[in-house]
């Protein structure tokens, strides 16, 4: 009797291992540094026409390349 | 700010390829990866139509979903990027991508899959705007130097155009007007639509 209560014991502190187990939080990076934020480089490698830092201006710089970049009906009267 | 967005003109694409050696240009991608690729459907026929693919950047993208690490994350842009240092290799990712983004390098012992790599739309990954550690895992950050992805701004026939959804939308809806026809926008319903996968009810973005 007594070794069979030893022995559920032993079973049931494995059985209940699981509820002891450490919650995993740990989900890597979620934020990045906004592209507007710019970089370290300087001209030629940065686009002229914003400014770092300038979330408007770098809306605008990107728009403008847009639409005078890939529209050719802008080009063509 | 809307949401960025690609979007390939089948009826321009003309299957140079220039896009896939620009992305592999600009990031230095290793050999067995190709971000971009330009995909024919009835290649040799008469009508025969080429789109260039990469991965869309989707709404609700189903790797971000399926990812046992949490590689994955959106920016306020709507650019879907990943953490390499995090990945794993399981490659879940690739078999739940619509559009056979995620690719693995294998170059590892015994065909390990290695770190997934895919199109960042120019725009690096978590680390440092512009560092070198950026540039080695991710490839250049062009949005953070005010410029485009490189594989749309280069192309030639200005098939494959990325930028803020809203203005890109513009620019093919009026192609669409002046030529009369081919408004099909290849890759939209799913990436972004309401036919997106497993989710019936979606809402457009």
């Amino acid at each position: 009797m007594r070794t069979a209560i030893v022995l559920i014991a032993a079973m049931l502190s494995f059985v209940v291992a699981g509820c002891a187990e450490r919650e995993q939080t740990a989900s890597g990076i979620k934020s990045d540094a906004a592209p507007f934020s710019g970089t370290s480089k300087q001209p030629p490698f940065m686009a002229a026409g914003w400014k770092q830092g300038d979330r408007n201006s770098w809306e605008q710089e990107l728009k403008t390349r847009t639409v005078q970049g890939q529209n050719d009906y802008v080009k063509v009267p | 700010m809307a949401r960025m967005k690609f979007i390939c003109d089948s009826e321009r694409c003309i299957e140079c390829n220039g896009c896939v050696t620009a992305c592999k240009n600009e990031h230095e991608v290793p050999w067995g990866v190709n971000r971009r690729r330009v995909v024919t459907l009835n290649d040799g026929v008469p009508g025969e139509k080429s789109v260039s693919v990469a991965c869309m950047h989707c709404s609700d993208a189903p790797c971000m979903a399926v990812c046992p690490t949490n590689t994955f994350y959106r920016t306020e842009e709507g650019v879907v990027l990943h953490d390499k240092d995090t990945c794993i290799g399981c490659g879940y990712c690739s078999y739940a991508c619509p559009f056979g983004a995620p690719q693995f390098p294998a170059q590892g012992t015994f065909g390990v899959r290695g770190k997934m790599d895919k199109c960042t739309f120019c725009a690096g990954g978590p680390e440092a705007n512009g560092s070198q550690a950026e540039f080695e895992k991710y490839g250049r950050n062009r949005l953070a130097e005010g410029k485009l992805p490189a594989c749309a701004e280069m192309c030639s026939t200005k098939a494959l155009l990325a930028g803020d959804g809203d203005v890109v939308a513009d620019i093919f809806r009026n192609r669409v007007v002046k030529r009369g026809r081919g408004a099909e926008v290849w890759g939209w319903g799913t990436a972004y639509g309401s036919k997106q996968a497993g989710q019936p009810g979606g809402q457009k973005s």
